[in-house]
């Protein structure tokens, strides 16, 4: 992955002393940690298969949060994405079903669904940054209101219950999810992919420089002739693109969409990004970090769902001990 | 108050700044400051309010060790250190900011009624006369100034550190502060008065030290010495010529011609052109709607303009990313909160806007670090390492930066307002001549200023602005600061 961290008040990592280094390890510290915990408690955890598990189930939360990621460092937040994972998967699902009714073959009906599945999310990002930057409203406050608007709709499509995919496309689907390529499963391929899609775009194109700018002080960002309200508006695409690439992965899995899918998603994206070193007032961030922090997060559910010391039960407890934890290692001096 | 530093030494890291100063503070004397950018005025008077500790060396406060651990300790005393950059809540009163964490309290409740009346009569004793419920972010800067002092005035300063106060304020203004000095003076009240204007620090000092390179260089009474004097001890060496010799102003088309532009509340009509080559002034007092026009033209600002005529086309200016793809950049006087990335790397802010030359389409940080080196080389910017944020430089090594930020895309007119504010001698001197040759390499230059006299001495024609509307255009040959003040008054 290009370049460690993009934080640029850092300068060359050779001239920072040890302790400020260490400073920026704290998330990769902190998951090194966790899993020799979780060695030592039970065998287990440190198979491939386990493992593959864990990576599985983190490309979801992982692939919104580098999208959301972007956000946070231009100075935005986004709390809608698990409602607008729940609609989309809602509509996709809806689609194929008529698709499929319709004669069309379930390959081409999933590849389509897919397409759609991405498109409506960037087409949501693009409502969102329309309202943020030319209506001149907190993104707060918009993400807010559209975290409503999704999950009602879903829920009305749905009428209160589960929209379900048709069984030969689910079959057609599930390769998706179940699927494998050299031993790694999909969504890890494609939240690798993502992340490593995401690093570039930050701290290798004018773009990523731009959204810093704008998160580090955006009103010297408009001064220097960088097109803020563009910029912002396409993070807001960006994470909308992300949402709408997790939540076609995450459709084979159960192969049904219900006001329940994607509950607290925005949290934990928001989370995984935090814990992984970006400052939620924005300016400056890292993709890496937050690839870490979003495996951190469900490597704390594997382990206590593999032992029995504290109950699973605490599961959110103990993700947000550590996230208070970590944000207490990375304050500013 | 008498204050005595001795062998003060101070080190941010690995780096050095003052290196074992020692002298003292008489009690009722205005004693000037001067010294170049990075001499290390301003940190040493920091750690006098507080705001740093020591390395090594005492702070003695009427006799005794003082260490402050904040500057509240040192407002205990009775020290107060004026900003250069204001302290001020933007979204809090007048009054609220005079009594930021000294509020007047009845029982448990503020007493807002006391604070009001207070902070009215410190208001009449600076002369500014604005309601105390009026909220900071409605004044203009020069008024924050104002109100900086007066909250220093509330506290019962016994010894007031003001950090360039008057760069930002109009002549009558800055008269009302010389009044305002001379009676804390006879008040018994210890002045330190650090400024760039050697005219100022000539008329309201009664002696000044001068610093240089973090150490201690000379103290005189202020009458023995002349401005001239005073600029060499500053610099250690000869300065000759300020500014560079005059050009004759080009006979050529306009390449920028502006007509009817109107920025709501700030700028009415307002119509000038600028050859390429020519260096165009606008003079005006705080307040005149300069800065707003320019805002206003690149589309900061809602405005209205008849035409805009760039290299002979008509031209709709919507934001700043489109008048600087067609050859036109503003320097802003708010270096901190519009000019520069402070957090950011210097190369990250230098190639800001013209970052689509380095990315095709990954940027190329090697190509980045080599404009940074020539730029360093070009503009003069002293800096050890090329790998620091640029908070890390002093203010004259910033405004240099910020100058070959909005030079980096090749502009065919420039626009620089305040491009000497906050800067040194040495510096100043450096940016004339760095004005100059980006007119005599055919551009346009357009230099709003404050400063009348490096108006006159730079510009071939200068603007007045008084009140949003164009007074006079005069050439600035033979003009002198009495008729360009007559002008921005408005008692021509």
């Amino acid at each position: 992955m290009p370049q460690e961290r993009t934080d640029s008040a850092a300068g060359s990592t050779a001239a920072r002393p040890f302790a400020a280094r260490l400073h920026g390890m704290g998330p990769v510290v902190g998951l090194v940690l966790l899993c020799i915990a979780g060695t030592l408690l039970n065998s287990d955890f440190a198979t491939l298969d386990n493992a593959m598990n864990v990576l599985t189930r983190t490309a979801f939360i992982g692939i919104i949060a580098v999208g959301m990621c972007f956000v946070i460092i231009s100075g935005g937040i986004d709390l809608s994405v698990g409602s607008m994972a729940a609609l989309i998967a809602g509509s996709v699902i809806l689609m194929m079903n008529a698709l499929g009714a319709h004669g069309m073959s379930p390959v081409a009906t999933v590849v389509l669904g897919a397409g759609f599945a991405v498109l409506l999310g960037a087409v949501f990002g693009l409502a969102h940054g329309l309202l943020i930057t030319r209506g001149r409203i907190e993104p707060f406050i918009v993400t807010l209101g559209t975290l409503g608007i999704f999950r009602a709709y879903l829920t009305y499509l749905s009428n209160g219950g589960a929209i379900t995919l048709d069984n030969n496309l689910a079959d057609a689907y599930a390769p998706v999810y179940y699927g494998a390529l050299l031993g790694v499963p999909i969504p890890v391929w494609v939240f690798l992919i993502v992340a490593l899609v995401g690093a570039l775009i930050l701290n290798r194109t004018a773009y990523g420089r731009y959204v810093q700018a704008i998160g580090s002080n955006e009103q010297v960002a408009r001064y220097a002739a960088v097109d803020v309200d563009r910029i912002k508006m396409l993070t807001y695409v960006l994470l909308g693109a992300c949402v709408g690439i997790a939540t076609l992965l995450y459709v084979p899995r159960l192969g049904s969409a219900s006001p329940t899918t994607g509950l607290l998603w925005e949290l934990e994206a928001i989370a995984a990004v935090i814990v992984g070193g970006t400052a939620l007032k924005g300016g400056a961030g890292s993709i890496t970090g937050t690839v870490v922090g979003a495996v951190l997060l469900s490597v704390i559910s594997n382990i206590l769902n593999l032992t029995s010391i504290i109950s699973v039960y605490l599961n959110a407890a103990v993700q947000g001990f550590v996230i208070i934890v970590v944000a207490f290692m990375q304050r500013r001096r | 108050m008498a204050v005595e530093f001795d062998n003060v030494v101070k080190a941010f890291g690995p780096v050095q700044v003052l290196h074992g100063v020692s002298f003292d503070l008489a009690p009722g004397r205005v004693v000037g400051l001067l010294g170049e950018n990075g001499a290390g005025k301003s940190t040493l008077m920091k750690i006098l309010a507080g705001y740093e500790g020591l390395s090594g060396g005492e702070l003695r406060v009427a006799g005794a060790p003082a260490r402050f651990d904040g500057p509240r300790a040192a407002e205990a005393q009775g020290i107060v250190m004026i900003h250069q950059e204001f302290a001020l809540a933007e979204d809090l009163t007048i009054a609220q900011n005079i009594f930021l964490g000294h509020e007047k309290t009845r029982g448990l409740l503020l007493d807002d009624a006391a604070m009001r009346a207070e902070t009215e009569r410190v208001l009449q004793q600076v002369g500014l006369r604005k309601n105390p419920d009026t909220q900071v972010r409605h004044l203009i800067v020069a008024e924050k100034q104002l109100v900086e002092v007066a909250k220093a005035l509330q506290r019962r300063a016994r010894l007031l550190i003001m950090d360039e106060p008057t760069a930002t304020l109009t002549p009558g203004e800055t008269e009302r502060l010389f009044a305002l000095i001379a009676q804390l003076k006879a008040d018994g009240v210890t002045v330190v008065y650090i400024s760039h204007k050697l005219d100022e620090v000539e008329r309201v000092t009664d002696e000044i030290v001068v610093m240089r390179d973090g150490r201690f260089v000379t103290r005189t009474e202020t009458k023995n010495v002349t401005r001239q004097q005073m600029a060499n001890l500053m610099v250690g060496r000869d300065l000759s010529d300020l500014y560079p010799p005059k050009t004759i102003a080009p006979i050529a088309a306009p390449l920028l011609k502006v007509q009817g532009l109107t920025v709501p509340g700030w700028a009415q009509d307002v119509g000038f052109e600028v050859a390429p080559g020519e260096i165009l002034g606008f003079a005006g007092l705080v307040g005149a709607g300069r800065t707003e026009l320019f805002e206003g033209l690149l589309g900061l600002r809602p405005a209205s303009v008849e035409r805009v005529e760039l290299a002979g086309r008509e031209l709709h200016i919507r934001s700043p990313r489109h008048a600087a793809d067609h050859g036109l950049t503003y320097l802003s006087e708010d270096r901190k909160g519009k000019g520069l990335h402070v957090n950011f790397g210097l190369r990250e802010n230098l190639t800001l806007m013209a970052l689509s030359r380095y990315a095709a389409p990954w940027l190329k940080p090697d190509a980045e670090r080599a404009a940074l080196k020539s730029a360093v080389a070009d503009f003069g910017i002293r800096t050890g390492s090329l790998e620091i944020p640029a908070s890390s430089l002093s203010g004259g090594n910033q405004q240099k930066l910020a100058l070959a930020k909005v030079l980096h895309p090749g502009p065919k007119v420039v626009v620089l307002d305040e491009p000497t504010r906050g800067v040194d001698v040495g510096a100043k001197r450096d940016i004339y001549f760095l004005i100059q040759r980006l007119a005599n390499e055919g551009r346009a230059v357009i230099v709003v200023s404050s400063e009348l006299m490096e108006l006159i001495g730079i510009c071939h024609r200068i603007v007045v602005m008084r009140a949003g509307r164009v007074q006079a255009t005069l050439a600035a040959e033979q003009l002198t600061e009495e008729v360009l003040i007559a002008h921005a008054t408005g008692t021509h």
